[in-house]
This record gives C-alpha cells, sequence and structure tokens, in this order.
C-alpha cells in the first residue's frame, strides 16, 4: 500500500503542477499547448545543471559523506534553474500570442515540435548518446530520502505514515505540492489572481478597467513556462532517474487533459492528477504491487493468465482511461471564455 | 461656485481612415444636470464618448475638467477624473460574482490579498442607499440583465465617479426596468453627479434629460434645452430632414392563410421540465402583419427558432398548403424569409463581404453559377442593385466586410436580403432592435410595403410602440403560451401590458386559435 501511494504520489505530483501550469496560462487566456516541450526542455535544463555540478567541489563531497542538506539544496537549485529556463522558453509562446497575435494553438505545437528536437541535439552534442545521465551515481543514492539519511536505523518501522512519507521520498514533491497549494491561493485570493482571471475571460472587460491584458498574459504564460519546466525536471528526477532523452512520456498532454478534466479549477485538477498518477502507477509497476499487502500480486497473475490483460494493456490503461473520461467530462467542463483569443485593443 | 460646467469638450476632431468620426465636436456638461446625447447610428456619439472615457485619442481639440485643461490617455486617466461608463455591451465577467466584478480594477488588498469585507460593506451601502437591489454572490451569469447593469452602475458608484456617461442604458431593459433607471438617474443628478446619457429614444431623453446634444454624421447640430423642444423637433434634428414618427398604413386586407401552426410546442433547453414554447395555434394570413408581443424571455425566441427550423419543434406547421414540420431549413426558406433577432449570430456571416452576405442562400441559383463556380460578377452587380435600391451604407460598397458596417446598415443589409428573395411569408424578429429613428422609419415603412404587396407578415416585438403602431393583430405570448389575440385599434397599452404580465388571460384556446 505504501509503495503504491508513494509511486502514485511520484507520477500525480508534476502532473498536478503542470496540469496548474495549464490553468495559469489559460486562464491569462493563452492556450499553452507547448507543455509538452516545456517539460521537455526543463527536464534538459535540470538534468544538465545537476550533471555540471556533480563536478563542483561542495556537492561531490557532500555526496560522499553523506551531506544530505547540501544535496537537497542542489535539488531545489535544479528545479530553480529549469523553472526559470522554462519561463524563457515560454516567452516565444507570449511573443507569437500576445505581440504577434499569432494562432496560439499553432505556435503551441511549434515549440512542441522544436524542444525534443533541440534537446535531443543538445543531448549528442553533450554526451555523445542519446541519453544525458547524472556524470556519477543515480538519482536515488543522490537525492532520495531515506530513513537512514534522516538518522533512522535501517531496520527500525516508522509506520504506515513514516514508511509512506518519509522513506524513499524526494523533497521535490513536497515542494510541489506546497507550490501548488500556494499558487492555487494566489490563483483565488488576490488581487494578482482576480486581474489575471479577468483576461481569460473577458479582456476587454478588463481593459476598461484599466486592466493591463497584454501584461497579464505575459505574467500567466511566464509562470505557466516556470511551472512546466520546474514540473519536467521534477518528473525526470522522480520517475527517470534523473535522465533526459528528449520525452517526457506525454505527460504534458495529459497535464493538459487533466485541467480539462479538472474544469480548470485547482482542487478538482489535484484530484483529476492523482487518478491519473495511479493508473500511471499501474502501468509502470504493476508487477510489483501488493495491493492489500498478503503477499499475493494479484495484477501481475492476472497478466499472466489472460493474455489480454498483458504488459501493453498496463502500459495503454493510462491513457485510455484519459480518452473515456474526457469524452464523459469534456463537454461538460467550462473553459475560460476568451482563451485563444488573441487582444486587439482597437477591436471592440 | 467654481464654473458651472464640470466637463468641457472643446473643438473635438477624431479621424478614422475614411471617415471622420468627430468634426469639431463641443459638448458642455454641467454640473449636476442629466445631458442626452441624441444622434443615428455613426452620429459619433459612441466616439466622442471613447474620446471622453480615454479610449481614443482625438486629432484635435481639449477636454477640460473644472475649467482645467486634462489629457485622458486610457481609462485609468478617465476614472482618476472621475468618469465612469456604463457600456451598451456590458463590460462584466460573467463567471465572476458580483462583488468580485464591482471590485475588479480597484481592490483594497492587503499585502497582495484581497479585503473584500470592507468593498463588501461600501457596495452594500451604495446598493441600499440608492434603491438597487443586487446578490452580491450571485454569478453575473447567473443574474437578470437588469441586475447585471445595476452591477455596472454600482461599479461607477464603488469608484466614486460624479461623471456618469451611460450608453444606451435602456435598450435592454423591460418597461419597469426603465422606469427604475430613470428614478435612479435623477437621484444622482440630484445628488450633484452629472450624467452624460445617450439614446436615440426620445420618450426617453423627453423624460429625463434636462438638455440634449444633437449629432449628425459627425457633426455638431445643436444643444437645446428638453423643456423647450419637442420630440419631433429632436427627431428632425438628428435625421435631417422631417422624420414621421407614426407608421402610416391603410387597414390590411387579409387574403389566403399562408402560415398555420397547429398545436407548436418547443422543449426547453437544460434541465427546465416546462415547454418553452406550449401548444401554441394561429394563423397569419396573406396581405397582414400579425405581431407576437410579449416580455423578453417567454419563448418568443424559442418559437421562431422551432419555426424556422433551427431547432427541433413539436406540432404542425403548414406553409402555403405544404406541411413542413419536419422541412429542413433550407427547405424551409424556399418560402419564407427570416429576418433573425441575432443579426451577428444568424443574420451575418462577419467575416465574409457585404456581396458575399448578400447571396448567402442564392449563390446556387442559376444567376450566380458558372461551371460550377460563383459568377463573381452576377454577384457584383446583383449586390450593387440591392445596395443601391435599399441604401445600404457601407465604406467599401459591395466589398465592405459586414463586421465594419454600423448595426442599422447591416439591418438593412439582411432586410434587402430577405425581401428581395420575394417569399409568402417573412418572418421579422426584432427587426428594428437597436436602430435609430432613421433606420426605424425605414424598416417599418418596408414591412408595411411588402405586406401591401400581399405577403403575410409575422413580426416579433418587445417595443409596444412598434406592436400598437405596425402590426394589425397582436398575439401576446406569456410563458410560452398565447394568452390573448388583440386588435391593436380597440386595444391600449395598458391592456396589452396587463396580458403580456400575465395579468390577464383570454379564456381557454378559443381566443388563442382565432
Amino acid at each position: 500500500m505504501s509503495f503504491l501511494i508513494q509511486q502514485t504520489l511520484l507520477y500525480a505530483v508534476p502532473l498536478m503542477l503542470v496540469a496548474l501550469a495549464g490553468v495559469f496560462a489559460e486562464r491569462s487566456g493563452i492556450i499553452n499547448l507547448a507543455l509538452e516541450g516545456i517539460m521537455i526542455f526543463g527536464a534538459f535544463v535540470g538534468v544538465f545543471f545537476v550533471r555540471l555540478m556533480q563536478g563542483v567541489d561542495v556537492f561531490a563531497s557532500a555526496a560522499k559523506s553523506g551531506g544530505w542538506l547540501t544535496l537537497q539544496g542542489l535539488e531545489l537549485l535544479a528545479m530553480l534553474v529549469a523553472a526559470a529556463l522554462g519561463a524563457v522558453f515560454s516567452l516565444l509562446l507570449s511573443f507569437a500570442s500576445v505581440n504577434l497575435r499569432a494562432d496560439q494553438t499553432i505556435g503551441g505545437t511549434a515549440l512542441n515540435l522544436m524542444a525534443p528536437a533541440l534537446v535531443l541535439f543538445l543531448v549528442r552534442v553533450i554526451a555523445n548518446q542519446n541519453t544525458l545521465q547524472m556524470a556519477t551515481g543515480d538519482a536515488a543514492s543522490w537525492f532520495m530520502i531515506k530513513k537512514t539519511t534522516l538518522g533512522f536505523d535501517r531496520t527500525a518501522d516508522l509506520g504506515f505514515f513514516g514508511n509512506t512519507f518519509i522513506h524513499k521520498v524526494y523533497l521535490a514533491t513536497y515542494v510541489c505540492i506546497l507550490l501548488f497549494v500556494v499558487l492555487s491561493i494566489i490563483l483565488y485570493k488576490t488581487r494578482f489572481g482576480l486581474r489575471l482571471r479577468s483576461c481569460g475571460e473577458n479582456p476587454q472587460a478588463a481593459d476598461s478597467l484599466g486592466i493591463n491584458v497584454y501584461k497579464m498574459r505575459y505574467a500567466g504564460t511566464t509562470i505557466s513556462g516556470a511551472l512546466a519546466g520546474m514540473g519536467g525536471f521534477v518528473y525526470a528526477l522522480t520517475t527517470a532517474n534523473c535522465a533526459s532523452t528528449g520525452d517526457v512520456a506525454g505527460f504534458g498532454f495529459l497535464a493538459l487533459a487533466v485541467m480539462i478534466f479538472g474544469n480548470w479549477k485547482p482542487l478538482n485538477i489535484a484530484g483529476a492528477s492523482l487518478l491519473f498518477g495511479l493508473f500511471k502507477c499501474i502501468a509502470a509497476s504493476y508487477t510489483s504491487i501488493d495491493i492489500n499487502g498478503d503477499g499475493v500480486f494479484w495484477l501481475k497473475e492476472l497478466s499472466a493468465k489472460v493474455s489480454f490483460f498483458g504488459a501493453h494493456f498496463y502500459r495503454m490503461l493510462p491513457y485510455i482511461v484519459t480518452l473515456i473520461v474526457l469524452a464523459f467530462t469534456s463537454k461538460k467542463s467550462r473553459a475560460p471564455k476568451a482563451e485563444g483569443v488573441p487582444y486587439d485593443k482597437g477591436m471592440r | 461656485m467654481e464654473g458651472e460646467n464640470i466637463i468641457e469638450m472643446l473643438h473635438i476632431t477624431k479621424e478614422f481612415p475614411g471617415i471622420i468620426a468627430n468634426d469639431d465636436i463641443t459638448l458642455q456638461l454641467r454640473r449636476g444636470e442629466i445631458h442626452a446625447l441624441l444622434g443615428e447610428n455613426g452620429a459619433g456619439k459612441s466616439t466622442l464618448m471613447s474620446v471622453l472615457f480615454g479610449l481614443y485619442q482625438p486629432e484635435a481639440g481639449v477636454i477640460k475638467k473644472n475649467g482645467k485643461e486634462v489629457k485622458i490617455n486610457n481609462p485609468n486617466d478617465a476614472t482618476e477624473l472621475g468618469i465612469g461608463m456604463v457600456h451598451q455591451h456590458f463590460k462584466l465577467i460573467d463567471v465572476f460574482t458580483v462583488l468580485d466584478n464591482i471590485i475588479l480594477g480597484a481592490e483594497t488588498t492587503k499585502l497582495g490579498f484581497l479585503q473584500k469585507k470592507e468593498a463588501r460593506r461600501k457596495v452594500e451601502e451604495l446598493s441600499e442607499r440608492y434603491g438597487m437591489k443586487v446578490d452580491l454572490d450571485a454569478k453575473v451569469e447567473d443574474i437578470t440583465v437588469g441586475m447585471q447593469q445595476r452591477v455596472e452602475i454600482l461599479k461607477m458608484l464603488y469608484r466614486d465617479n460624479e461623471i456618469l456617461i451611460f450608453d444606451e442604458p435602456t435598450a435592454v431593459l423591460t418597461p419597469q426596468e426603465i422606469d427604475e433607471l430613470m428614478a435612479t438617474m435623477k437621484a444622482f443628478a440630484k445628488e450633484g453627479k452629472s450624467i452624460l446619457f445617450i439614446s436615440h429614444k426620445l420618450n426617453e431623453i423627453m423624460a429625463v434629460a434636462d438638455r440634449v446634444t444633437v449629432l449628425r454624421k459627425g457633426k455638431h447640430v445643436g444643444t437645446v434645452e428638453t423643456k423647450d423642444t419637442s420630440k419631433q423637433e429632436l427627431s428632425n434634428m438628428m435625421v435631417g430632414r422631417p422624420v414621421q414618427l407614426e407608421v402610416h398604413k391603410d387597414p390590411a386586407k387579409p387574403g389566403e392563410v399562408v402560415l398555420e401552426v397547429e398545436r407548436f410546442s418547443v422543449p426547453a433547453k437544460g434541465h427546465h421540465k416546462r415547454d418553452a414554447v406550449h401548444d401554441v395555434s394561429f394563423q397569419v394570413r396573406a396581405g397582414e402583419i400579425v405581431c407576437i408581443a410579449g416580455i423578453d424571455g417567454n419563448g418568443q425566441t424559442e418559437f421562431i427558432h422551432g419555426l424556422t427550423g433551427l431547432d427541433k419543434a413539436a406540432g404542425k406547421v403548414t406553409l402555403c398548403g405544404k406541411d413542413i414540420s419536419h422541412a429542413s431549413i433550407k427547405g424551409r426558406g424556399e418560402s419564407m424569409s427570416h429576418i433573425p433577432e441575432d443579426r451577428h449570430k444568424h443574420g451575418l456571416v462577419l467575416d465574409f463581404t457585404l456581396e458575399q452576405n448578400l447571396v448567402l442562400q442564392r449563390f446556387r441559383e442559376k444567376q450566380f453559377q458558372r461551371g460550377g463556380f460563383i459568377d463573381r460578377k452576377a454577384v457584383r452587380q446583383y449586390a450593387e442593385k440591392l445596395i443601391g435600391q435599399y441604401d445600404v451604407r457601407s465604406g467599401q460598397g459591395p466589398v465592405t466586410v459586414a463586421r465594419s458596417m454600423s448595426g442599422g446598415n447591416q439591418q438593412k443589409a439582411i432586410i434587402a436580403r430577405e425581401v428581395d428573395r420575394d417569399k409568402p411569408l417573412v418572418v421579422a424578429v426584432q427587426p428594428t432592435r437597436g436602430l435609430d429613428v432613421g433606420a426605424i422609419e425605414y424598416i417599418h415603412g418596408q414591412l408595411v410595403k411588402e405586406r401591401d404587396a400581399g405577403k403575410a407578415i409575422l413580426l416579433v416585438s418587445l417595443e409596444l410602440d412598434e406592436v400598437m403602431s405596425l402590426s394589425d393583430r397582436i398575439l401576446v405570448m406569456y410563458e410560452g403560451e398565447i394568452v390573448g389575440e388583440l386588435d391593436p385599434k380597440e386595444t391600449t397599452v395598458q391592456e396589452l401590458g396587463l396580458y403580456m404580465a400575465g395579468a390577464k388571460r383570454m379564456n381557454g384556446k378559443e381566443g388563442a386559435t382565432a
């Protein structure tokens, strides 16, 4: 059970954060289809940053001597760098959508096409292979928090809560959850959030009240880029052993689906992410899920008995669930009214 | 007392490519007065107000507040100067609550966090003081148009504006709401607020304004005191020629039954159990104008959608002896012209040119076809003929994009297209909504002409004046049913009002099916 919850969170949290990234862009009126591309880019930037920093003395010696706090600092730093460059990358979309009034869907698609190609190119230049990995060690040995890291004995039993939320976890997961909560509050409780949301619904009205629609849309998209960049790195760190390959397994698009399923509302998005996270977790590790802890691996046995429920079935599962859920819910969910429409002061 | 003018707009000139929207216009607003701005569509009223509100910069002229020259570069500057505006199309966020809409752009915050308590108190106080009831926690999309307007007004009051601009505020209101609004405006003026009231409804101007400034084709025609003028004089000033305010028509000579509707029902959209239109039966004969009267939202729109085939409906419809209950929209169009309620949604393809719009239903006809392609020369010729015949004015003639035309001319284009198709039944839904006196006169004239040419005309109107003056028979619709049939020559506006409000109805189906 602990394993299931942990794995689900590993998938759900980046998804949640990136879906919120989508919300910030769309609530300001810009469709950010480029989430996938920005995630790919952010993952690359973060991994590359970690790889570079591994050569720096402070971190290298911390890794040897078990200075885990320093390493957590490195992890946070890498998240920040991925966010910063994700934001910069998203400026391309803002510029095309706000200043050039380009079609946002096309702009986003262009970024989605560009990001994997660019990243793969850079990875090959840097590492001379198709995957950019950490220079030494792996994500678990450098960044994962275990009970031994925290000074507990290897054999200590921390109880259900401890086993689930303290042992074998990444700090990034909790930082993302905290960020998600803080940003949701900002979206609903602050002046900035109110104004941002007004721009996605009725920019003409916002403009008539002296709100700078262009600025708000830049802000929304930039926050979106930062979150997607960070989400990309967190995904790579926690589920791909801190490696960048020019691919995030369609997580950016999944995040868009989660956003629509969650009706552009943070609370619903959190719920939707957990659902998708669960299926993604089942897909990735159905062979080692012991649902009720009785030593019976039911899903594995099922797949061994019935060929239909083979590995491919489980791998398809999250995407099939996405399709089904969207087919039933997308009609009811309500997108921000003015999203995707370039704002032109002159047109009234 | 410092000078009596609070705002002066002196010699304002504003040009757009190809047109001078404001040509040397001077407008002086006194403290505490209600000043009406009257003019036809395209006369430059909205442009002038946009200049005052900082949305446009004039090429020439100055604006003074309390005698001091000011620069208004954007709406923020206008707000600083205490100028507020209720736009014709409300500037509200549908999914926000009323309170959020009021504070948006003028929020009180602490460390960036919204402080709504104080705002709520202030708004409650204002709404109490002026008797403007609003539900602060309701979402704007769920409240009535009248309440939405109160929200717009509260927005201005919340910002402590002392100069209030109302852009065509009554176009969307019911008669009762109009009365309330007029009272509110007078209360504001009494408190020393100055009001600019843009309108082309002469009754309202005469009732509420102290002075009127009339614009015509971008020029200032004159400023007069309402007590020294009359409706007739004002409309002559506005149009530039004597205008008929009454419709002149001979008694109808009804002929054959053209349209027969039997036990017609349209299911409601959404979760409502009641039908939007329930069990309606009536006939329309050639050579008569039958008007469906009623307060907005009593099933008129749904009825027309059902009749024209835009929505599904139950019951039998016979048109020119043919059962069209299950015919397609195109099939029905063979013997029906439709001047739709929403001219932007159902009347025109806004991004098409005028000539394309004029042949929307006809391009398949032989005269516009050449070898499988549209014969553009023929279309152009036809468009030019209609434009001339119906006096449709636009920037570039047949190739003008419909979106850029004024509302009145868009409507004229639709009427030209529909009338020229020459079908036995003309369905006209609120054909004069939002139009000025000159255009209304023209459209009424056209409808009467069509009637006299033997067409059957089914009119849907919310304007009591229009209902009384134009129709030969009135059917009153209330909550989806026809509750009365009246003869405009024998009834009064008051009686009609009682039927419309559901306070009176004819017994059973008898009256309704006559």
